[in-house]
């Protein structure tokens, strides 16, 4: 029996086999999606470009060459993406950039995710009047466009990356406690959970181990399908001059940053400009090449 | 005879069910009003600016300072400092700006044509072309039209709206010379007409101004355009499904088999049915342009909400961006309200279920 045999069995010997066996279909079908490798491989270029920044980078992102003579130089093979106002390479710039954008992504995750959870999770699992007043503190929260409550967030805690970062994560979170929240309700009166509730199981205990784990797959595929989004409100924010404040080479600044001469240096507006635009159609394209894999009513 | 008494009282039960259900809409919004509220509150008294200092100037005296403390409120219990705040707003006091010293609510007024304006040529644009684009590549689904409006959808969903702003400026106004540069109309033509409704367009247009007109069609069109292109992406896709999901019910199967023109059945048939749905999505994608407005609006110096609200946020305005804040959260709110209530008119199914 080789491995793809044993991976793909009808009849899985053990749990492990059948997980496995699970991942392994998923992976195939997401492999048959052209659309959706292509996005893959632009997420992956974007953790290794950020890992690798300073040897991949040829020049230094904050201190630039000779004033005199390389400012604002076109494109050319010494600096493939030319040169900006203050002489620095904008190529190795971008690629610095990818730190920050990977930064980001997953520190608005890392804090989003779990207020999310831990909202939406509670919401359901109770009801009553925790649910209406959960409930009714995330449609306010919907109620706001999202990127002008981030700018009244960053307004009050004032101009920064780490500060951009906090405003996107407090406007990011409401869909996912929706999300937690349907999840709890269609298992809240499983069989399992009333065995743990019989054992005498608290309800932190029940919400932390049982509950939660459950609602993570489906909270982890919605917040990729919003990766993209994020990283175009932190750009947004960036260009205001609200996220990271220059010498940070961040792409929505960088922009700022060549919009006073966009129409005789194109450039120096335009790079970093395809830098995001590549980026969030990566997460797009995979997000969904996902949600057509792991939504089986989009699945024919 | 013993029927129409009946009548009367089925009526009537429906009536108080009709003014249940709205007491209960009108409860929501209260209650969803008055968290926007809160929350414009807690940021503006856990910001990192001092209002006082703000006011007072950093050279004036700790006195001249103290009695601004006073004067504004701030030594009261936060309790009754959002009370205040409640009243104020309420009646329709926002505070004054920082930046302009006029009142907040009276600059928003001032700029909010301009953003009314752009929203709907962005609108406009995004239905005409997003809903036939949605229904054609739902019938060719796979083919090659219906990859092309997949991919012009996907570039919208992922292009930063502010970078194709500056390559359309750069593009289309430095280089080709097609369409007049950032603002809402030159100088020159500028008090050619009186403004009454300030949409430029509508009030040049019915005194006759067409110079003046042309002069702002040519401002506007990028940006529109561009507000429009972003609208399409969402409504193209949203279209293709409803437009996917009729087509496969049996109801069109039927009309086939009587013989019914296929350009009626895609056109009159399926589409008037996904026509509810698609209300909504194009009154939700109307209040996301005021949102995405933002970025355009500084890209083109427009001088709508959006850029009223970036300049007071360079210069830590907090009434001005509260004030902002709070009007387009309340738009959203009554634009989200409005699609619910157009959806429960122009679908029956609906309807009926609230009958007993």
């Amino acid at each position: 029996m080789t491995r793809t045999e044993w991976l793909l069995s009808e009849q899985p010997a053990s749990r492990r086999q059948a997980r496995l066996g699970q991942a392994y279909r998923t992976w195939l079908a997401l492999k048959a999606n052209r659309l959706a490798m292509v996005g893959l491989t632009l997420v992956l270029a974007l953790i290794a470009v950020a890992l690798l920044a300073p040897w991949i980078a040829p020049y230094d992102p904050i201190v630039g060459g000779d004033l005199r003579t390389d400012r604002l130089q076109p494109p050319s093979w010494e600096h493939p993406m030319g040169t900006d106002d203050l002489a620095r390479d904008i190529f190795s710039r971008v690629i610095h950039g990818a730190r920050l954008t990977l930064m980001v992504v997953v520190l608005v995750a890392v804090i989003a995710t779990p207020i999310g959870l831990a909202i939406g999770t509670t919401a359901g699992y109770f009801g009553g009047w925790i649910d209406t007043v959960l409930m009714r503190a995330t449609d306010i929260f919907l109620a706001f466009p999202r990127l002008i409550l981030a700018l009244a967030f960053v307004a009050a805690l004032g101009p920064g990356i780490e500060n951009a970062i906090i405003a996107i994560a407090l406007t990011s979170w409401p869909p996912y406690a929706r999300l937690a929240r349907a999840e709890t309700l269609t298992i809240r009166d499983s069989d399992f959970i009333n065995a743990a509730r019989l054992q005498g199981a608290s309800s932190l205990r029940i919400l932390w181990g049982h509950v939660t784990p459950l609602c993570l797959s489906s909270v982890v595929v919605r917040v990729t399908l919003d990766m993209a989004g994020i990283i175009l409100t932190a750009a947004g924010l960036g260009f205001l001059g609200l996220g990271a404040q220059p010498p940070q080479p961040e792409w929505g600044a960088m922009i700022a940053g060549g919009r006073r001469f966009i129409i005789d240096y194109w450039w120096v507006a335009t790079m970093p400009g395809l830098a995001i635009f590549a980026v969030s159609l990566g997460f797009n394209l995979l997000g969904d090449g996902l949600r057509d894999v792991l939504d089986p009513k989009a699945r024919k | 005879m013993a029927g129409t008494p009946q009548i009367g009282r089925g009526r009537g039960r429906a009536l108080s069910l009709w003014l249940w259900k709205g007491t209960k809409v009108a409860l929501t919004v209260a209650v969803t009003f008055l968290g926007l509220l809160l929350v414009t509150f807690v940021i503006s008294r856990y910001m990192s600016v001092d209002p006082v200092l703000r006011a007072v100037g950093d050279r004036a005296s700790q006195s001249t300072y103290d009695a601004m403390y006073r004067a504004m409120g701030l030594d009261r219990p936060v309790w009754e400092q959002f009370w205040i705040y409640l009243r104020n707003v309420l009646s329709g006091d926002l505070g004054s700006s920082f930046l302009t010293k006029r009142p907040v609510a009276d600059d928003l007024a001032r700029v909010f044509p301009a953003t009314l304006e752009l929203a709907t040529v962005g609108i406009l644009i995004g239905t005409l072309f997003g809903i036939p684009l949605g229904v054609i590549s739902a019938v060719k689904q796979g083919r090659a039209i219906d990859q092309v409006v997949r991919v012009l959808g996907l570039v919208g969903y992922s292009a930063p709206i502010f970078w194709l702003g500056l390559l359309g400026l750069l593009v289309f106004y430095a280089r080709l010379g097609w369409v007049a540069g950032p603002g809402r109309i030159d100088i020159a033509h500028e008090y050619s007409f009186t403004v009454t409704t300030g949409l430029l367009l509508l009030d040049s247009a019915m005194q006759g101004a067409w110079g003046a007109f042309r002069n702002a069609f040519s401002h506007i069109i990028l940006p529109g355009a561009l507000l429009g292109y972003f609208s399409m992406a969402y409504i193209s896709r949203m279209t293709r499904s409803f437009m996917l999901a009729e087509l496969a019910q049996e109801y069109v199967t039927t009309a086939r088999v009587k013989g019914v023109p296929e350009w009626r059945i895609v056109w009159v048939h399926a589409l008037r049915n996904a026509a509810v749905p698609l209300v909504t999505v194009v009154a939700l994608s109307y209040a996301g342009l005021l949102e995405g407005s933002v970025l355009t609006e500084t890209v083109f110096a427009w001088p709508g909400l959006g850029l009223y609200l970036t300049n007071s946020l360079q210069v830590a305005d907090m009434n001005a961006v509260l004030g902002g804040t709070l009007v387009i959260g309340a738009i959203f709110v009554a634009l989200n309200l409005l699609s619910d209530l157009l959806y429960t008119i122009l679908d029956p199914r609906t309807r009926r279920q609230v009958r007993p």
